[in-house]
């Protein structure tokens, strides 16, 4: 009885793994389809699901040097190099400084807790819409315009909140006790967060630097109004820029979406064997 | 709370440091050539290579000025100059602006003034209507340079299939369209764009000269939501409700309306110059290769007009306030010279008439596969060829017009009290 | 970043731990500040002018008008509605959804890494992929959602999506959900990998079925995962642009226009940065006001 209800659950469950791996890979089969497709084919009705003529043409030209036809494809790879510069930077500076903030909001029981919590949320509440003219000034005024340092210092200050928001919840579910341990040893704050803290919170914190890197990764508007050229153009911008004043080379523009996908999911794939470590160095502690 | 107040001092410290910082720097002193910088637009006439030979071939004449040119997506020029103007001395020297921001521009002080430094010759050799785009109450603020309107597409092998002459007029279209609809030849024989954009103002404002009307009366009062007006939005209504306009219409743009051609799904299309190309000639976009047909835009019966258009083209301007003026004009009206883009008019038609006569036409037309259809197609057009209002307020006025056609076209306003509430709009903004 | 060394005799513990609270979370809101508070203190004062963009020095002082101007005049209340509606439906999905997700990764069905793995993708795809890929598979005439609905019969003739404004405003829902379900179901995931699974299975032992376990185990212990989800996903998406821009401009006939793209246009297309800059603190304010919702309904008792 017992064992027939733990299979029809496993059953079930398996299921349900294949439905949600269905509606996450039916859409991303149709854009890489369309990123091999011509328009003549992406058009045809009723839908070609195997495309009549594939070709990696969208590919080649961003990916294969002197292939480029268009200004715009050759130009992607640098974008892209731009884009992870900016992105992890903003991520490694977010995660160290926001993890400090998080262990102090989330241990510490500081009087001005909620007030900092707030505070820092704010800033993020504002669209960034109305605060594009006035950083630009600024920007202008320090020269840094159209460098990569513009956009790690505007991504920083909305995705400080979030990480200092997203570690306090994860290292609030770390056992205090674990820490009141190492503390009676004889260690330092800093010391308990790196040696004892992180480690047991590190599926959070890979999370969290996930979402720091994507936040910044996928920001669109300031990337389009603070930077010009190669020199800081990111990746949406380029992608963006697959459309003319009419005309939108969206077979380009679906490559430049798998191509653009590419990365974060790697870095995923790389935390993830850091994930599994983490756990079992927080369980021997445990 | 000690700790709290030492918090707020040090960020309010900081803070003020980082805006003293920012008041103090001075801007960086330009030393050896004077450099130009020129905001343009990707996938539009030259391609970049062709931009740089242009400015390797102005370095011959002019050889202390640096020209840097940035390119952004269209979507993106006007908030990319409106920003840059936050600035001063501001980012660029040169922008490329469209027909429907210069009134907006020059009201901002945006725009240097240039009508005196245009000579008679070229006042005369370029297109009146071209400069009807770069010119604000009669002054002229940057040289014509792309230019555009709406021509009128059709699948040739759906009307010979259907036994019907390329329409004349709307109603023979309507006529056409009905004959279409019933053979079952295609589902629905128009496709427009008549989406919440500037697409459906295009649209409206060809079929509302086509049916005699016009935007604004001579003393620039709203005109367009008199009685041709609203027969034009009742006509727009109607074709949707008999099935011969496509519904989805609604919600296009220019480029679903080429991909709706391109697909022969439709037999009847407004739409820009750049389509011909991609429909007519590329197989690889479109699936009517070789049946594409080019005719002018057909007016209402008894209108008195022949034809009508939309006029949507973009100029090159100088930014009043940049501190090269001078040399920005000069690279200005090299790139816009009658040698130059004769040259390279093969991505871009030429904005001096000289080139659509005799030897120079003939040159024209044997650039490329497409000329030899779009340039008489372009002459006999360009005539007919209508601005939008040069406003400051259009942007906001365009919206509130969207929004009425949409209303009107789902049915949640009548057309006539849609474009009165446009026209109270107009009114309330006129006298802002 | 070094702690000042503390002479534990000279300070009460408390006064320890407030100083070491001052000093980790000081370079955070350094940076944070630092950044921001020029650019928000010209925005409030601009919120009170009518400064056009064209000279984006504040001017003309106005008082309140431009605030009162929004909450008298029906577009914006028409924009807010449609915007807690876009709000209340995607993020009450996404949790739903993220919810479920994260509990059957948890429950370790066969294929469950590759399900964690495989949940990144939508997420990594910037968001003007994303808006363009939707609109057209949305498309009427060639889309892949009415070529599907077709092949399977469920429908007898293409559809017209996004020519209708209540079924455009649903679409535009769906796309976001897709996008934004992965980070709700890898925070509530890697939660939920945090909770010890020695309590689990003394439950499981104790006899509790699956709804007692997750109700009385998992759900408090997820609570402040939960709340942050919550709040980060409504904060974003009371702020939609970005997909709203690409899939419908706000249309048809304004049935899209949320109340950033308000602010967008206000801004931008219409170049009053006065009343662009007022639209963004009452955006502000209903978005805090919605925050503190939450923590009142997650949380009966205060913040610690």
């Amino acid at each position: 009885m017992n064992t027939s209800r733990q299979i029809g659950s496993k059953v079930l469950y398996f299921l349900l793994t294949l439905l949600a791996l269905l509606v996450i890979y039916a859409p991303i089969a149709w854009l890489f389809l369309a990123s091999i497709s011509t328009r003549a084919d992406l058009l045809a009705t009723p839908p070609r699901w195997i495309p009549e003529h594939p070709t990696l043409k969208n590919y080649l030209d961003i990916l294969v040097p002197g292939t480029a036809v268009s200004e715009v494809a050759r130009t992607f790879k640098i974008t892209l190099g731009n884009s992870l510069l900016v992105a992890l930077t903003t991520t490694v500076i977010s995660l160290v400084i926001g993890s400090l903030a998080a262990y102090a909001l989330a241990r510490l029981r500081l009087p001005f807790r909620n007030a900092v919590f707030f505070g820092v949320l704010s800033v993020r509440m504002i669209p960034e819409i109305s605060l594009v003219i006035p950083l630009y000034i600024i920007a202008a005024r320090l020269s840094i315009l159209n460098k990569p340092i513009v956009l790690i210092l505007t991504y920083l200050s909305f995705a400080l909140p979030f990480t200092i928001w997203m570690l306090t919840t994860f290292f609030e579910t770390v056992p205090e006790e674990l820490e009141d341990a190492a503390l009676i040893d004889g260690s330092s704050r800093l010391n308990t967060l790196f040696r004892v803290v992180i480690p047991v919170a590190a599926p959070g914190i890979i999370s969290t630097a996930l979402f720091t890197f994507l936040l910044a990764w996928d920001e669109f508007f300031f990337a389009l109004i603070f930077t010009s050229t190669v020199a800081a153009k990111t990746v949406p911008v380029a992608i963006a820029e697959f459309t003319g004043r009419y005309a939108v080379d969206i077979t380009a523009m679906m490559t430049g979406g798998i191509l653009a996908a590419l990365p974060p999911v790697l870095l995923a794939l790389i935390f993830q064997r850091f994930i599994v470590s983490g756990l079992s160095a927080g369980a021997v502690k445990g | 709370m000690r700790a709290v107040s030492r918090l707020v001092f040090v960020v309010v410290l900081l803070a003020l440091v980082v805006m003293s910082a920012a008041g103090c720097a001075s801007p960086q002193q330009a030393s050896g050539p004077k450099v130009v910088k020129v905001l343009a637009m990707q996938q539009a006439g030259p391609t970049p290579e062709e931009m740089n030979a242009i400015v390797a071939k102005f370095n011959q004449s002019s050889p202390n000025v640096k020209v840097e040119i940035e390119y952004v997506s269209y979507d993106a020029l006007h908030d990319k100059i409106v920003t840059a103007m936050a600035t001063n001395p501001p980012s660029y020297d040169v922008v490329l602006v469209d027909d429907i921001w210069y009134a907006e521009f020059v009201k901002n002080g945006y725009l240097w003034d240039v009508t005196d430094k245009i000579d008679q010759n070229t006042k005369q050799e370029v297109f009146s209507t071209a400069w009807d785009i770069t010119s604000v109450n009669g002054r002229i603020y940057g040289m014509p340079w792309l230019l555009d309107q709406k021509y009128f597409y059709y699948n040739t092998e759906i009307l010979e299939k259907a036994g019907v002459d390329v329409p004349q007029t709307w109603e023979d279209l309507i006529e056409a369209s009905r004959k279409i609809k019933e053979m079952g030849l295609v589902e629905y024989p128009i496709v427009w764009s008549w989406a919440q954009a500037e697409a459906a103002i295009c649209d409206f404002v060809a079929l509302l000269y086509g049916n005699g009307g016009t935007f604004v009366d001579s003393n620039g009062n709203p005109a367009f939501n008199n009685e041709k007006g609203v027969q034009v939005v009742e006509w727009m209504v109607k074709t949707v409700d008999e099935g011969l306009s496509n519904p989805a219409s609604i919600s296009y743009v220019e480029e679903d309306v080429r991909n709706v051609f391109s697909q022969g799904k439709a037999a009847f299309a407004l739409n820009w110059l750049y389509m011909y190309d991609l429909a007519a000639l590329n197989p690889d976009e479109s699936q009517v290769v070789g049946k594409v047909g080019l005719g002018l835009v057909p007016a209402f019966k008894g209108s008195g007009v022949p034809s009508a258009t939309i006029n949507g083209s973009m100029g090159f301007s100088v930014i009043d306030k940049s501190p090269n003026r001078e040399e920005a004009w000069e690279y200005v009206k090299f790139l816009t010279s009658e040698p130059i883009q004769k040259e390279y008019s093969a991505h871009l038609l030429p904005v001096w008439s000289g080139n659509y006569e005799g030897q120079a036409l003939e040159e024209l037309k044997s650039l490329n596969e497409s000329n030899p259809v779009t340039v008489p197609a372009f002459s006999a057009q360009i005539v007919y060829a209508h601005v939008r209002p040069k406003v400051p307020f259009y942007p906001e006025f365009s919206k509130a017009l969207q929004l009425a056609l949409q209303e009107a076209l789902t049915k949640q306003k009548s057309p006539a009290q849609a474009l009165n509430d446009a026209a109270a709009k107009w009114n309330e903004l006129a006298t802002k | 970043m070094s702690i000042p060394a503390v002479k534990p005799n000279a300070m009460t513990l408390t006064q320890q731990r407030l100083r070491d609270g001052f000093w980790l979370i000081l370079p955070g809101l350094l940076v944070i500040f630092g950044i921001t508070l020029f650019p928000i203190i010209y925005t409030f004062v601009l919120s009170f002018t009518e400064t056009p963009i064209s000279n984006p020095a504040p001017q003309g002082f106005v008082g309140f008008r431009n605030y009162l101007y929004f909450l008298s005049n029906p577009v914006f209340w028409a924009a807010i509605r449609r915007t807690l509606y876009f709000t209340v439906v995607s993020v009450g999905a996404e949790l739903i959804l993220g919810m479920g997700l994260a509990l059957l990764i948890h429950a370790r069905p066969f294929g469950w890494q590759f399900l964690r793995t495989s949940l990144i993708i939508p997420w990594a795809i910037p968001t003007i992929v994303n808006g363009a890929m939707w609109r057209w598979i949305y498309n009427a005439d060639y889309g892949a959602l009415n070529g599907l609905l077709y092949q399977l019969g469920i429908i007898d003739r293409y559809r017209a999506w996004l020519s209708e404004p209540v079924t455009a405003m649903n679409l535009v829902i769906v796309a976001d959900i897709w996008h934004s379900v992965p980070f709700i179901a890898l925070i509530l995931q890697a939660a939920l990998a945090t909770i010890p699974r020695e309590l689990e299975e003394a439950a499981a032992v104790d006899g509790a079925n699956v709804w007692q376990r997750f109700w009385k185990i998992r759900f408090p212990l997820l609570q402040p995962a939960i709340l942050v989800a919550l709040v980060i996903r409504t904060v974003e998406a009371f702020r939609v642009f970005d997909i709203i821009y690409v899939i419908t401009q706000g249309g048809p006939a304004f049935g899209t226009v949320t109340i950033s793209y308000l602010t967008y246009l206000e801004s931008f297309s219409y170049g009053r940065l006065g009343g662009g800059a007022a639209l963004s603190f009452l955006i502000s304010a209903f978005t805090l006001i919605m925050a503190l919702l939450y923590i009142r309904l997650l949380y009966r008792e205060d913040l610690r």
